[in-house]
């Protein structure tokens, strides 16, 4: 049904942006740059279980890019592009390998976030000294990932896996 | 949803190991750190300045985005022109290898040892 997965993907993408934009306006919750509680990565990860890997990297990259349209800030894409896609192909392989719940590739794709973070960090600030928030970055990367992944294993409860 | 014995083991073996990994890395990380004797400033990976931390003061940096204070023997960032200053939020730092970390403004500032001559003494 060609229609009902657009209109899904259509949903799906606006309830990204909206989270995207709740989050924009929360304080940060720890001191630490980079540190965040992902919660549009709660519709990306429905959308990876829900609509297949593929639509999830279209609603991923283009949550991205209109966010960045609408609000960003000078580098802020480069920061929020290397996260996305570090942090989508590490869930989607997660999924993939079938050996974890939606909660657990949450978590992985929580801290791969950091990661990618971290590696445009590097590259734009050209140094290593960045990499000191890495451990940091780790913890509250598993954290908000779990966090992330509670919320979406309830949707995808209640609304049902593909 | 599908979520048999399997899958519980396999989550807990990645939360908890992602978990375990981080927290002993930060441990670890945190733990080594001897005193620090010069806060090394950077903009854009650039060196563009260093403050012994023996010293007491303050300096604008960056062309004044960003205002670091030195004071009983420790650095910290005291104002900045970005709206969330989490470079402020960090704190003090004094340890070898810790670092204050303005994004926005690509600007570091990181603990080094007590080697290396100072560009500028503060007054």
């Amino acid at each position: 049904m060609k229609t009902r997965k657009l209109t899904t993907l259509a949903l799906t993408l606006s309830a990204a942006m909206i989270l995207s934009y709740i989050e924009g306006t929360l304080p940060p919750f720890m001191p630490l740059p980079m540190a965040k509680i992902g919660l549009a990565n709660i519709a990306v990860l429905f959308a990876l279980y829900r609509l297949g890997a593929w639509e999830a990297a279209c609603v991923s990259l283009a949550r991205v890019t209109m966010m960045f349209m609408m609000f960003g800030t000078g580098v802020s894409f480069i920061y929020s592009l290397a996260g996305a896609a570090v942090s989508f192909m590490g869930m989607a392989l997660l999924k993939k390998s079938r050996l974890f719940s939606p909660a657990a590739v949450s978590v992985g794709g929580g801290v791969l976030h950091n990661c990618g973070q971290i590696l445009a960090a590097r590259f734009m600030l050209s140094t290593d000294a960045v990499v000191y928030y890495m451990p940091a970055l780790m913890v509250s990367g598993v954290l908000s990932g779990a966090a992330v992944g509670a919320a979406c294993s309830v949707i995808l409860n209640r609304v049902g896996v593909k | 949803m599908m979520k048999g014995s399997g899958t519980r083991f396999a989550d807990i073996l990645l939360i908890g190991g992602l978990l375990a990994a981080s927290l002993l890395w930060l441990f670890v990380s945190r733990a080594d750190g001897t005193e620090g004797g010069m806060a090394v400033v950077a903009v854009n990976g650039q060196e563009t300045g260093r403050y012994p931390l023996d010293t007491e003061g303050e300096v604008a940096l960056n062309g004044g985005t960003n205002i670091l204070v030195i004071e009983d023997g420790k650095a910290r960032v005291s104002d900045a022109d970005c709206p969330d200053k989490l470079c402020v939020r960090q704190g003090e730092i004094y340890r070898t290898g810790q670092t204050v970390t303005c994004l926005p403004n690509r600007l570091t500032v990181t603990i080094e040892g007590k080697k290396g001559e100072a560009d500028l003494y503060l007054p």
